[in-house]
Order: C-alpha cells, then structure tokens, then sequence
C-alpha cells in the first residue's frame, strides 16, 4: 500500500512539473496558429453594440489583405477604455466619447473615429393597441421619472388621436447593465427635459427613479413582451431584426419620425457644420425635418502617437478603408451609415496618426 | 523503519502545502478585494453599508438595498428549501422502497450540476409568468392584508428571485442530506424500532437528531450557493435598487448588480464601490456562516454523529 501512494504522489508530482513546463515554453498569448511571418495581428476591444459589424469589417479587411490579422473583443465600452489607457490592445471602441476626465488618464492623445450610426427606439406592449404610437421627449421623460403613469394620460392622447389607449398602468423597463445604449437614451431625455437632467443625468448607469432592469437588449425586450403595459428601449437593429413594434418619436422640428437608416444618417449630417474637430459630440435630438431624435455615432478610440511603424501604416490603412469601402457595408446589417461630410473630415483626421 | 518515517514526513508536508494553498488563496482574495476598494472606502467609510442611494452619474453610493436583496432572496430561498429538501431527503432515504430511492438520486444529482443560467431561463419563462397571472394574485387574495403581499405584481421581484434560489439549493440540501442519513448506524434505528417506536417515530426522533450536523452542513453549503448566486437572481428579480416591504416589489442583490455593472463601469470609484460590494458580500458570507455555527454550537446534545 505505501508503495503505491508513494507511486502515486511521484506521478503526481511528475505530471503536474511536465505541465507547467510545457506551459511556460508554449507560444505566447495571442491564440493565433502559427502564422506566415509576414502577418500583423493587430488587437482591438470595447463596445458590443457595433460588435456585428466589426466582426465582417475585420473578416473582410483580412480577405483582402491576408497578412493583417484583427482581433476584436466585445467586452463593453468600459472596458475598452480601460484596456486602452492601460495599454493593453492597439485600439478601443466605444459607444460615448470619452470624457475629459478619462482623456487627461492617457500618456499619448486618443484620436476618435466615428465608424458607423445607431440608434434607440422605444418599444413597448399596450394591451390592444397594435398601432404605431407617438411620443414627444417630454412624455417619454416624464414616463421615465414616473409622472406619467397610466397609458391613457391626457399628454399621451393629446399626441395620438384615434388611438383608444387603456387606463392600464405603465410598466417602465430599463438597462440594468451599463450600456452605450442607456448613454444614448439618458443623453436624449436629459436634452428635452430639464427635470431629467437635474435628477438623473446621463450615463451608461443610472440611478433610474423608476422601473424594472433587464440585462441586455434581450432582457428589456423579454421583460416588455412579457408584461403587459411595459414600455422599454431598445437598439433599432435589434428591434427591426426581432420585429419588435416600435413608435415614433417627435423631433427637434416637430416632426413624429419612426425610425429608420434614413433618418439616422440626417441626424449627423445635420450636425455636420458644427461638428468639432475631434468628433465628441452628443447627436440627439437633431435639427432638421427628417432627422431621428435619438440616435448616435459609436467611436474607434486609436492612439495619435503609434510606435510600431508597421501598426501604424495597417490601422491608417484600415480607417480609409472603412470610410470609403466599408461603409458599403454597414447597412445590410442594419447600421446606418456616416454622412459624407463627416467621412470627409475623418479622412482628414487619419494623417493626424503619427 | 526509516523508509516509513520519510514517507510519513512527506505526506504531513505535501497535505499541509494543500490546506495551506487554500488559506492564502482566501487571504489573497481578501487583500485584493481590500486594496481595490481604498477609493469608496476613504470617501464614505462606514456610510457604504447604510447609504440607499446607488447613483454612477454623482458619485454617491450606498450598499444597503443590495445587502437587503441579497439576505432576503436567501432567506426566502432557505425557508422554502429546507423543508423541501429535508423531507425529501427523509423519504429518500429512509421511506422510499431503494430503486426509487436511486433513480430519483440520480435525477437530483443531475439537477445540481445544471448551470446557473438554465435556472434564470426557467425562471423567465415559467417561474416569472406563473407568478404573474396566478401566483401573485392568489397570494394577494388570500395574505394581502400582510405586507409582504402587498404592491403591483410585475412577476418578477424579490418572491420570483428567491424561489428561483430555493430550486437551485433543493438538489445540494436533498443529496447531502440523504447521504448523512444512509450513514446512520443501522443499530440506532433497531433500538428505537425494539423500545417500541412506529418507523415515523424513530426516523423523526432518532435518526434525524443523530444527522442534525450532516443536515445542517448541507444547509450551509445551500445558503453559500444563494448568497452568491448572481446569473439566476438577475433574470428575475427586477433589478431594481429599492428596499420595499413587499416580496413583490423589485430588488437586487450584491452579484447580479456586479455582474451587470462592472464591465461598463467608468470611472476609479464607481468601479472600485463594485469591488467593495464584492468585499461586503464575502464579509455577509462570513457573518452569516458564523452565526449560523454558534446556533448549531449552542443547541447540539451529545448523541449526534461525526
């Protein structure tokens, strides 16, 4: 008997010595195989909301040039910006700029690239109302800080007449993860209506004055179709590909709009002219008759000062690609794409990466 | 005789490095948890835990609505647990014919290994709905005047998360508990059986006082696995950061909050409060096991096993 355990510690020991071996020798962390020797991995990380689209933008920019390999991980805005003030990826992604605060944290200056356009509908679930219903930014706020309480409030009648709306109690649904999407959604009511913005504010996390939290886009939308009188946001890509019924909302003109590709694109061309140079601008509630109230640009965050002369050259050649040919892309997956305006001004940018 | 003696030694020291891997594990924990709180930790100190605000956008965060969430979805979740599993675990074991006895083991055992998130699917489109159209509503006829079943009932909330909890323990508590009491010596049921007792008699009060500690092991393992248990709760509880009186009501625990918050969190001290909610839910864990042991300390009579 003590042979064996004595056996058996030995194998033990033996194995456990082989292993870490192997492991200190393997190859290093990227997980790619062996690749040609030419091949540039280039890494990138942060907001999931273009994920999709960054997914075939990267698959197809590695199509044409086999030797640059982009690897890109959807862990969240806040994430992204850590790894990339932390130095960790090449690149970040993220939904909102980031803030001055966030910007002073960084050893070289971050560049913003806005790729493509989104936007956030409201959806919701009004026992026998089937119909499109519109809303105002001033009941939307007030359903959001719990003034507005029952689905036939005279502020929501006043709007959508011939609708015979219920005296059901509206059930609010909210994000209850942080998200660039309740960034977008927060930034619009803090725009149209001061009350919002004194209580709350506006961020990827909020202190929500009402409401239940789903995780996720799927979350919201399983918690609105499952109660009755709930209303939510969601993003409209993920609206539009789950058929989920969505309303309009009014614009800065006045204008009820429903959303759409169209009129997410005149959103930012309508900020065109006073865009400012290093693109941190909120796009909500846009001018302009056409323009959708609550949409917004997600942002690839490069450094403007890169090292590796070779990185360097790939991520330039990357942005013009994506400004010119990639665009092509974007609406076949539901994004909207960027005005032309401000393609030609990030264009412009690209030279500022030395 | 030497030989023996060296093997000895070796083992004494190869066990003790294991054990002892163990404690610094917790100890390295507790130091990170600690040294990456120090932001919230210096600007609100004891405040944290009694703070009910829970606010990103200014800066001001409280712990108290997830420390409530947290204890009350467990304590709902041991309530209807343990007498579940319990008494599944006596019939099991000592009143179930033996090939129903382990077909239906196997089955529970299988139960426990299911992930948490097929739990918090469950929870969505069973547990949530049921509660919604019928079982809110009939709690609310038959205890409204209580309230704990007051409020509107969206089906998610507090009942939802702390009965999707006691179905995720039942199986830990079931298993345990049968196995502790198959290890009862047979001669103690014999005496019982011989001094007159009926077969419910002896199993109530011989053979389940001599387990009490093999039970109440299980029920600790169930309680650690509710404390902590984050995917399942936030599927259904609400998530909503609010102390109410009533279980209907929305709420939040530690885990589902860190769990859906940290990836975004921006900003050294909103990240850092989550850190430090991760540090108060181990120091709750702590407590709770504590106290739970100086109860079972004081109340144990000579007699009981192991």
């Amino acid at each position: 008997m003590k042979r064996l355990s004595h056996l058996a510690i030995i194998i033990v020991s033996a194995a456990l010595v082989f292993t870490s071996l192997v492991a200190f020798h393997s190859s290093p962390s990227n997980a790619a195989p062996v690749p040609a020797p030419a091949t540039v991995m280039l890494n990138g990380a942060g907001a999931t909301f273009p994920y999709p689209l960054y997914s075939k933008w990267f698959s197809d920019y590695n199509k044409i040039h086999s030797d640059i390999q982009i690897n890109y991980q959807s862990i969240g805005s806040g994430g992204g910006i850590r790894q990339l003030l932390s130095g960790t990826v090449d690149f970040g992604a993220s939904d909102a700029p980031m803030n001055d605060e966030q910007l002073g944290q960084s050893k070289t200056k971050i560049l913003h690239f806005p790729t493509v356009l989104g936007a956030v509908v409201p959806t919701y679930n009004v026992s026998g109302v089937p119909q499109e219903l519109n809303f105002t930014g001033q009941i939307l706020a007030e359903i959001y800080l719990g003034k507005i309480t029952k689905w036939n409030d005279p502020e929501i009648s006043k709007y959508n007449n011939g609708v015979s709306l219920p005296a059901q109690d509206i059930v609010v649904v909210h994000r209850s993860d942080g998200s660039g999407t309740s960034y977008v959604w927060t930034d619009y009511l803090s725009k149209v209506s001061t009350e919002w913005q004194s209580k709350v504010g506006k961020n990827t996390s909020v202190n929500w004055p009402v409401g239940l939290g789903g995780k996720g886009n799927e979350g919201v939308t399983g918690l609105v179709k499952e109660t009755p009188g709930a209303i939510g946001y969601v993003e409209l890509i993920y609206a539009v590909q789950n058929k989920l019924p969505y309303g309009r909302v009014q614009n800065a003109a006045g204008a009820f709009v429903k959303a759409n590709l169209a009129g997410v694109t005149a959103a930012a061309a309508s900020y065109a002219t006073t865009m400012p140079e290093d693109f941190r601008i909120s796009i909500t509630n846009a001018s302009g008759k056409a323009a959708y109230p609550i949409a917004s640009f997600t942002y690839l965050l490069i450094p403007k000062k890169i090292e590796d002369a070779n990185k360097k050259n790939i991520i330039k050649g990357f942005l013009a690609w994506m400004l010119n040919d990639g665009q092509g892309a974007v609406e076949a997956l539901s994004y909207a794409r960027l005005p032309k305006e401000v393609i030609a001004k990030e264009l412009k940018q690209i030279s500022q990466i030395q | 005789m030497q030989g023996l003696r060296s093997g000895d030694t070796f083992a004494h020291v190869v066990t003790l490095l294991c054990a002892a891997s163990i404690l610094l594990v917790t100890v390295a924990l507790v130091h990170q948890l600690y040294i990456n709180s120090t932001s919230p930790i210096h600007k609100f100190g004891f405040r944290f835990l009694t703070g009910r605000t829970w606010d990103p956008v200014s800066g001001e965060f409280g712990a108290l609505p997830f420390i409530y969430g947290t204890l009350v979805t467990s304590a709902l979740a041991l309530l209807v647990a343990v007498p579940l599993g319990v008494g599944a675990a006596i019939f099991l074991s000592e009143l179930a014919p033996p090939r129903i006895s382990n077909a239906m083991t196997f089955v529970i055992e299988l139960l426990a290994a299911v992930p948490s998130v097929i739990y918090g699917l469950l929870g969505i489109f069973i547990l949530v709905p049921f509660l919604r159209q019928y079982g809110e509503p009939f709690l609310k006829r038959t205890l409204g005047f209580l309230p704990l079943f007051q409020g509107p009932m969206y089906g998610v909330g507090m009942l939802a998360g702390g009965l999707i909890l006691a179905i995720m323990v039942v199986p830990f508590i079931i298993s345990l508990s049968r196995e502790i009491l198959m290890a009862v010596p047979v001669e103690q049921r014999e005496a019982a059986l011989g001094l007159g007792a009926t077969k419910w008699e002896s199993t109530w009060q011989v053979v389940v006082p001599y387990a009490r500690i093999g039970i109440m092991a299980s029920i600790f393992l169930a309680l650690g696995r509710a404390l902590g248990e984050t995917m399942a709760v936030t599927m259904v509880i609400g998530n909503d950061p609010r102390i109410s009186a009533s279980l209907f009501a929305p709420g939040y625990s530690i885990a589902a909050v860190i769990a859906n918050e940290f990836t975004e969190a921006t900003g050294n001290l909103y990240l850092q409060a989550l850190i430090e909610l991760g540090l108060v839910l181990f120091a709750l864990t702590i407590v709770i096991n504590g106290l739970a042991r100086i109860v079972i300390i004081s109340t144990t009579q000579k007699g009981s096993g192991h």
